[in-house]
């Protein structure tokens, strides 16, 4: 388990439990995290689970493939901080990671 | 008295409409009826991930149980729909139960067309749209199995790709003269073939099934050419019908669909409908179509929802699909129906290609292969209905926005 924390566009924080190799979308969505749908259930398809991630955690990613790439240019306001929540999968290094979830996805 | 919001069918568009009314203010009840035991879940990977194992059920919930509640969306599982009574505005349960609404939302989705051949009840024949489907398909979807796929469409080939990676030994048969015939360009349908057949997997075109034969333990399928093909298990991929049934005998007008304006609204008042089972107009292609597809149920169960809560969202987007076979990830923006030309983008034979479908000189859809640039660039531009230049579009040195914009 690793901690994830969600800041919603109007500021409300929530920190969850995310069992290790599952996608940050699928764990928003699990816990009820509001602007992150997951439209196509998680297969990179749909863009609809952009978040933006901390810049503290950004470099501790896993570089996007470029499917991914070529997805977030269907999101809203996308930025050098922009990823999928749906290929980010919770590992170890990634434990207190932070995102934040666009004002278009509410 | 409190105003309640019925939704009956508990797919894609079905828990789309509960989430949705709430979203857009409606303060009132929600019912939401299905006939499955679960609630709503995702039915893609059904032929792809869950099929595979790599998926477990719980993890194919839209929503975890727990939303729901959450928002007040009361859920009835495992119960079917009898009757409606439009004037009355009550649907009735199969338990005989009366169901009251204010606004009632079909999103009754679809069912498997069957096979109508001698032998089509063999116990050896399985369909796959639910859940359920694929359990009772597993114990005999094992290594070394010999399964026969009738129908090479979408289901018919992701479900022929993950028994080939499973070990299975797999025919395919397709009546048409090629794989995909009905949604795809000849170019797409080569290619997969050639997947398929690199994977081992056999594909007879143009061989229709005469007959399901033999005893309970095994089925010989009798093609049309007059062969008899021994099956462990027959899975048939050969359509959709919608349900449309109910709304039918109601008196709701239906034609290939419960026919629903772009607000999402049927004829009849107070009753609208949402996803597979609709058929709706499309002001960007001009048309009036039903779509299979979850993005079609996820938007015009949006836009039902916000006209049911007193909004206007007109339904009028691009439709989109995908599909996994193998390593290959198929997009699909717009619908090619009625195109004239097609070109192709990129070098099939290194399995990144787009296929590009035009009509008049104007793009109408994409079938991307491993290219999600062309993709989104042909999702983003056909509502401009762009005059293309089929020459720029296949050379691959041009970026796919430029060629679009």
């Amino acid at each position: 388990m690793i901690k994830v924390t969600y800041i919603e566009f109007n500021g409300t924080e929530r920190t969850v439990q995310v069992e290790e190799g599952m996608s940050l979308m699928e764990a928003a969505v699990t816990n009820l995290v509001p602007g992150i749908d997951g439209d196509c259930g998680g297969v990179c398809a749909c863009a609809t689970c952009h978040v933006h991630v901390d810049p503290a955690w950004i470099d501790k990613l896993p570089t996007m493939e470029s499917l991914e790439d070529a997805m977030l240019n269907l999101a809203e306001g996308r930025d050098a901080l922009s990823r999928l929540a749906c290929q980010i999968k919770a590992a170890p290094a990634l434990d207190g990671i932070v995102v934040r979830t666009p004002i278009g996805q509410h | 008295m409190t105003e309640i919001s019925l939704i009956l069918g508990g797919g894609q568009a079905g828990a789309q409409g509960a989430a949705s009314l709430r979203q857009e203010g409606f303060g009132g009840r929600i019912l939401l009826v299905g006939e499955e035991p679960l609630p709503p879940y995702q039915r893609p990977p059904l032929s792809k991930a869950f099929l595979a194992g790599e998926l477990a059920q719980e993890r194919l919930l839209i929503k975890p149980e727990a939303f729901y509640r959450q928002h007040d969306i009361e859920l009835l599982l495992g119960v079917a729909a009898t009757s409606l009574d439009t004037a009355a505005r009550e649907l009735r349960l199969a338990d005989g139960r009366p169901l009251p609404y204010d606004q009632l939302l079909l999103a009754t989705g679809g069912r498997p067309r069957r096979l109508e051949c001698p032998g089509a009840d063999h116990p050896r024949v399985r369909y796959l749209r639910t859940a359920a489907d694929v359990e009772q398909l597993r114990p005999d979807f094992r290594p070394g199995a010999r399964l026969v796929v009738i129908g090479a469409g979408y289901i018919g080939l992701e479900v022929a790709a993950v028994a080939a990676k499973h070990g299975l030994r797999v025919t395919v048969l397709e009546a048409a003269p090629r794989v995909l015939a009905r949604v795809a360009g000849a170019e797409i349908s080569a290619f997969f073939d050639r997947i398929h057949n690199a994977a081992g997997v056999a594909i007879r075109c143009d061989t229709g099934v005469a007959a399901i034969e033999g005893g309970p333990g095994l089925a010989l399928v009798r093609t049309s050419d007059g062969d008899l093909i021994e099956a462990d298990l027959v899975l048939a991929g050969i359509g959709l019908l919608p349900n449309v049934e109910l709304a039918a005998a109601a008196g709701i007008p239906c034609d290939n669909g419960i026919l629903v304006d772009e607000l999402g609204r049927t004829s009849v008042s107070g009753v609208f409908a949402a996803g597979d089972c609709t058929s709706h107009p499309n002001g960007i292609y001009g048309c009036r179509w039903r779509l299979e597809s979850v993005h079609n149920a996820i938007e015009q169960a949006k836009t039902a929802a916000a006209t049911m809560a007193g909004k206007s969202k007109p339904y009028n987007q691009v439709p989109w699909f995908w599909s996994d076979q193998y390593d290959i990830k198929l997009q699909t923006a717009g619908i090619n129906r009625g195109y004239d030309q097609t070109v192709l983008r990129g070098d099939p034979a290194t399995r990144s290609f787009a296929v590009f479908y035009l009509r008049g000189g104007r793009l109408l859809a994409v079938d991307a292969v491993n290219r999600p640039a062309e993709f989104i660039a042909t999702r983003l531009a056909i509502p401009r209905n762009p005059q293309v230049d089929a020459e720029r579009l296949r050379d691959d040195h041009l970026s796919p926005q430029t060629l679009l914009t």
